[in-house]
């Protein structure tokens, strides 16, 4: 199947969706070992699953919901803590725009 | 008996009659950990300060009647993937390189509450994605048992710690048989408790529907003691399960007449090392002499749990992995022009390339246009998967299985092929696929004296049903050798 092959364009899009950034060589050798790792898996097209149901989770789950109170408000500090540049009890970034 | 020789459940039964305090047990696992640790590198972090002050906490505690359980006062190591608040959990990644959570684990705090003394944090694959314990970015782990050869993986820290006599348990998470195989080729018990039976609150997540915390020691007692403590309902966790037990190791016997085992034929055939089968085919006998029913069954799928496994598993990685970003913590790239580029950078500096290899799998699987043909069709997989194991149920209390088709390998030998690497989970994987408890026991010793491990695969919510399998084919064996028994004999 030609569809699973990893173009260029099919690789910059994964890119942009992992927000990586890779030299030429590494996308390379990425790109090798994905392409290898899809044949492989290419083995899920023997099953027909036409009716099956997917299992997003083992369990019958039901959405679980809650207040949304904060608990942890006086922990300010503590969370920045580990914040690598910060400003003013705020997280800095480089400028966006 | 020498301290770190008896078992944690032993240990605790000293402590609680008073013949052994808390201090001393502490500090000859400290001992070993300063004798061992250099040619091992199973932690990452230790730190005896805050050692020695919990000592203080819980000899007081047990003093006053606060930590009555059988664990109080036993030492216990964790991996680096749950968080310990005050205390670094860095998923054996760079880019988590210094990051110190302000809170903990629902796991360990119930370890906390125990009265259990957190001797440290384990080496692992970084951010568990590996089989090996060497794509971990501070250096890799050895295998107690032969020095040249890995621990196994994800939590290779863990079970080489107990392995070695640097800790009597230890806390592991298992995504695709991370507790269990390296369980196998370290000669420890460890066990992978049925999806939502531990809380995953502060586990940093890789595949969180397969992700689970669970115990690792010196035999099934053990492990089914701490199973006990850490088990149970926490609406931090939504996908979380109130359960009706947890007491797991309550009346555990070791009695197998009766018991219905099925070996499914697939995980004997092409690709498991003859002795591995060798040793299957003894415990087969040994169980079927001592009263259990033993069957050979075809179970099914067993070719399509891999590819389910490594689709889904990287797919729930590239949304996890998402939140590393270098803006709330860990480590943030300074090259950044602005802030995608300071994000791209960031994350290319910081992962490893097992990491960033899955991250990417993910990212392709989820992608438009390729999302039904890849991840949808692993989840329909799954649903087979789970079906499978639901029929071998109905005809078996416990399925009997490898944990790995080979022993532990060498140093350097996985990691040039890494499909290679991720075919050898195959006995492993469907378990979580499938939301299974199983318990990985080391059986025997092949003639390389590499310790044999097999599994135990039970039903959702039978714990107990595995426990007792392994409890009865623990007495068959005797008592395991200790690698670090080993060394010095």
């Amino acid at each position: 199947m030609s569809a699973q092959r990893i173009d260029d364009t099919v690789m910059e899009n994964i890119e942009i969706l992992a927000k990586l950034s890779m030299s030429e060589d590494e996308r390379e050798e990425m790109r090798t070992e994905l392409e290898k790792i899809l044949d492989y898996v290419e083995k899920l097209n023997e099953l027909d699953t036409e009716n099956v149901e997917a299992a997003s989770h083992i369990f019958p789950l039901e959405n679980v919901f809650r207040e949304d109170e904060v608990t942890n408000g006086d922990a300010q500090e503590e969370m920045l803590a580990n914040a690598p540049v910060k400003k003013e009890g705020q997280y800095q970034v480089p400028k966006t725009v | 008996m020498k301290i770190i020789e008896m078992s944690a459940t032993a240990l605790g039964e000293e402590i609680k009659k008073g013949q052994i305090g808390v201090k001393e047990a502490v500090k000859a696992y400290l001992d070993q950990i300063e004798a061992v640790e250099p040619s091992v590198h199973a932690y990452l972090d230790i730190d005896e300060k805050k050692i020695y002050a919990r000592v203080k906490e819980v000899e007081k505690g047990i003093r006053q009647g606060k930590y009555t359980g059988p664990l109080a006062g036993v030492p216990i190591a964790v991996k680096d993937n749950i968080c310990t608040r005050g205390q670094a959990t860095t998923c054996a990644s760079k880019i988590l390189n210094d990051f110190v959570p302000p809170y903990s684990a629902d796991a360990v705090e119930k370890l906390e509450e125990a009265g259990m003394i957190l001797l440290g944090k384990t080496n692992m694959d970084e951010f568990a994605m590996g089989s090996t314990t060497e794509t971990s970015a501070f250096g890799e782990t050895k295998n107690p048992w032969d020095l040249t050869r890995v621990p196994g993986g994800s939590s290779g820290g863990s079970c080489a710690a107990v392995a070695a006599g640097e800790a009597p348990l230890a806390l592991g998470s298992d995504t695709g048989g991370s507790i269990r195989q390296p369980s196998a080729f370290c000669g420890v018990t460890g066990l992978k408790p049925t999806y939502g039976t531990v809380s995953r609150y502060g586990l940093v997540a890789y595949a969180s529907s397969l992700d689970q915390i669970g115990p690792i020691g010196k035999n099934t007692k053990d492990c089914g003691a701490l199973l006990d403590v850490i088990a149970g309902y926490d609406k931090r966790d939504s996908t979380s399960i109130q359960r009706k037990l947890y007491d797991f190791s309550k009346d555990l016997g070791e009695d197998i007449r009766g018991l219905r085992v099925g070996v499914p034929k697939e995980y004997l055939s092409e690709g498991l090392d003859s002795e591995i089968k060798k040793a299957i085919v003894d415990a087969v006998n040994a169980l079927s002499q001592n009263g259990a029913i033993v069957e050979f069954f075809s179970l099914g799928m067993t070719d399509y749990v891999i590819p389910a496994y490594y689709i889904i598993a990287c797919a729930e990685a590239s949304s996890n992995l998402a939140r590393f970003d270098g803006v709330k913590y860990g480590y943030r790239s300074m090259e950044g022009t602005d802030l995608h580029d300071m994000y791209k950078k960031t994350r290319a500096e910081g992962f490893g390339k097992e990491a960033k290899k899955r991250i990417l799998l993910g990212s392709f699987v989820l992608s438009s246009g390729y999302y039904d043909a890849y991840y949808l069709k692993a989840l329909k997989t799954k649903a087979l998967i789970k079906k499978a194991f639901d029929e071998a149920f109905v005809k078996y209390d416990v399925l009997l299985a490898p944990a790995s088709p080979s022993p532990a390998p060498h140093l350097g030998e996985s990691l040039t092929d890494s499909l290679k690497m991720y075919l050898s989970d195959i006995y492993t994987v469907a378990v979580n696929l499938a939301g299974l408890p199983a318990i990985s026991m080391p059986w025997t010793l092949d003639s390389q004296k590499l310790p044999v491990g097999l599994q135990f695969i039970g039903n959702c919510f039978e714990e107990k049903k595995v426990l007792q399998a392994a409890m009865g084919l623990e007495k068959i064996r005797g008592d395991f050798p200790l690698a670090f028994a080993k060394e010095e004999g």
